[in-house]
């Protein structure tokens, strides 16, 4: 199994962070004080943590696609 | 089959168009009109006709709504004619990014999403946690019985989202009130638009104020933001409006009616009570979030583009209405919907809308609901209702659902 996310499409609405929390996870902005140096652009938005998820996690992972408003979470099951 | 509940459904019944939003029915606070369910039934895509005498179309099942709501054929653009309008408007009560398409919402969105990520909202638990405990010491030492609504439901999360956004709790009169005057449909356009303008110039001051002496909360890093050029200062009062009014406005409706169902429910009631397993407090949540549907306006949209869905299309420029109350009883996806069952998967519920547009406030809502669905029922283990549940002030009139006032005894 190989995952995309998309960053573009992705709307931090945070579901995949709650179902499979070893495989994605999303942005936390800086602190006020730092925040002009930060690229504060990615903040809240996903991130990928293993785009090959083992087996074991592979079925949270089709479900945080399922269930992602956005369509941005893709799985390619053959690879 | 025919079961209406007024004259105008009886009318609109008769020229086999059925009207909306429609009342739910008496002594069944927590179902959707049992219109909708035969409707989702006989006729999942069909016509609804709106207070203005626009008919558009009404989407009933679960997946049709997720396919659509997903769509980017789909606009939320609330200016375009054909959108859907729930109420009369004079276009001046602008509820900012949520009423907005790509890339405008997204580039609004995205300067508040890092305030909701789920690990940032996590880190509040003990914080929320001491507020809803401070909270229900003061119920206990006051008087008995209360109104639930007032001395509990209303303040959590209107002290939540005052400690996240940077605005002083001792306004919550204030706030509270121009928010529930805002999302209450019989009021008129004038009484709105003077609400969202009273909340509007509130923010704006507020902004100013941080814009002197900045603060770690999310408005002064909307005023950061305005002093940068990336917002101006009405896009970041018109935000503050939106998040302000989400905040606290359906979480306390979801806390009151939550109550209402667990009391009405003892079994459920006790299943909750005893659960020791976050999971299970989690899962509770969802369920209730399903079960309930305190936003049940239905969801608005309009057609970009001729769209197919379930053998018919959809044409660019028509509106469509999505009734997410009758989507999360769809027994297509959830087994013997109509029940309140605190220990399904109820993970797959469109309480939070779907698509882009979906709540970003969903990692708050989630936390809040579990720190007092996890608290109020054990440390008040008699907490009763002060009056029945057929008498209590359902709120048949707001875009979101709940009771007004709550009398509870312990």
């Amino acid at each position: 199994m190989k995952v995309t996310a998309d960053q573009i499409k992705c709307c931090g609405a945070g579901q995949c962070v709650l179902l499979a929390p070893e495989v994605f996870d999303v942005g936390v902005p800086p602190p006020l004080e730092r925040s002009r140096e930060w690229g504060r652009e990615e903040d809240g938005i996903v991130v990928l943590l293993d785009e090959k998820p083992p087996e074991h996690l592979r079925a949270a992972v089709r479900e945080a696609a399922d269930m992602c408003p956005a369509s941005a979470i893709a799985v390619h099951e053959d690879t | 089959m025919t079961i209406t509940s007024n004259p105008a459904e009886d009318r609109a019944a008769d020229s086999g168009i059925l009207s909306f939003p429609m009342d739910r029915a008496a002594g069944c606070p927590f179902d959707p009109p049992p219109r909708l369910q035969a409707q989702q039934q006989e006729k999942p895509l069909s016509r609804v006709r709106l207070w203005d005498g626009s008919t558009p179309w009404f989407v009933t099942r679960h997946a049709d709504q997720r396919a659509l709501l997903g769509d980017p054929r789909v606009s939320a653009d609330a200016t375009r004619p054909g959108y859907p309008r729930s109420a009369p408007s004079n276009g001046r009560n602008n509820i900012s990014f949520i009423l907005m398409d790509d890339p405008e919402h997204a580039r609004l969105r995205r300067m508040v999403t890092g305030s909701f990520a789920v690990k940032r909202v996590q880190a509040m638990r003990p914080a929320v946690q001491k507020i809803v405990d401070d909270l229900i010491d003061g119920m206990l030492a006051g008087p008995n019985p209360v109104d639930l609504v007032q001395a509990f439901a209303l303040p959590v999360p209107s002290l939540v989202i005052c400690e996240l956004l940077g605005v002083p709790y001792d306004d919550h009169d204030f706030f509270q009130r121009n928010s529930s005057a805002l999302v209450k449909q019989s009021l008129s356009v004038e009484e709105r638009t003077a609400a969202h303008g009273a909340l509007l110039t509130y923010l704006d001051d507020l902004m100013g104020e941080k814009l002197a002496h900045p603060t770690d909360d999310l408005l002064s890093s909307l005023v950061t933001r305005v002093k940068d050029g990336e917002l101006s200062r009405n896009e970041a009062a018109q935000m503050g409006v939106l998040l302000l009014l989400a905040g606290h406005e359906t979480t306390a409706n979801m806390i009151a009616l939550g109550t209402v169902a667990l009391l009405e429910h003892p079994d459920q009631l006790a299943r909750l009570r005893d659960a020791d397993d976050p999971k299970a407090i989690a899962a509770a949540v969802e369920e209730l979030l399903r079960y309930l549907n305190v936003t049940h306006s239905g969801r608005r949209r309009v057609a970009l583009e001729d769209i197919e869905v379930a053998g018919e299309v959809i044409r660019a420029g028509e509106g469509i209405v999505f009734p997410n109350e009758i989507a999360n009883r769809d027994p297509e996806v959830f087994t013997a919907p109509d029940q309140l069952d605190l220990g399904r998967d109820a993970r797959r519920h469109v309480a939070f809308g779907f698509g882009v547009h979906q709540c970003l406030g969903q990692p708050l809502a989630r936390l809040e609901l579990q720190v007092v669905y996890s608290t109020l029922y054990r440390r008040v283990p008699t907490l009763r209702l002060a009056t029945e549940a057929e008498k209590l002030p359902y709120k048949h009139d707001g875009a979101v659902y709940g009771v007004y006032e709550l009398p509870v005894a312990w």
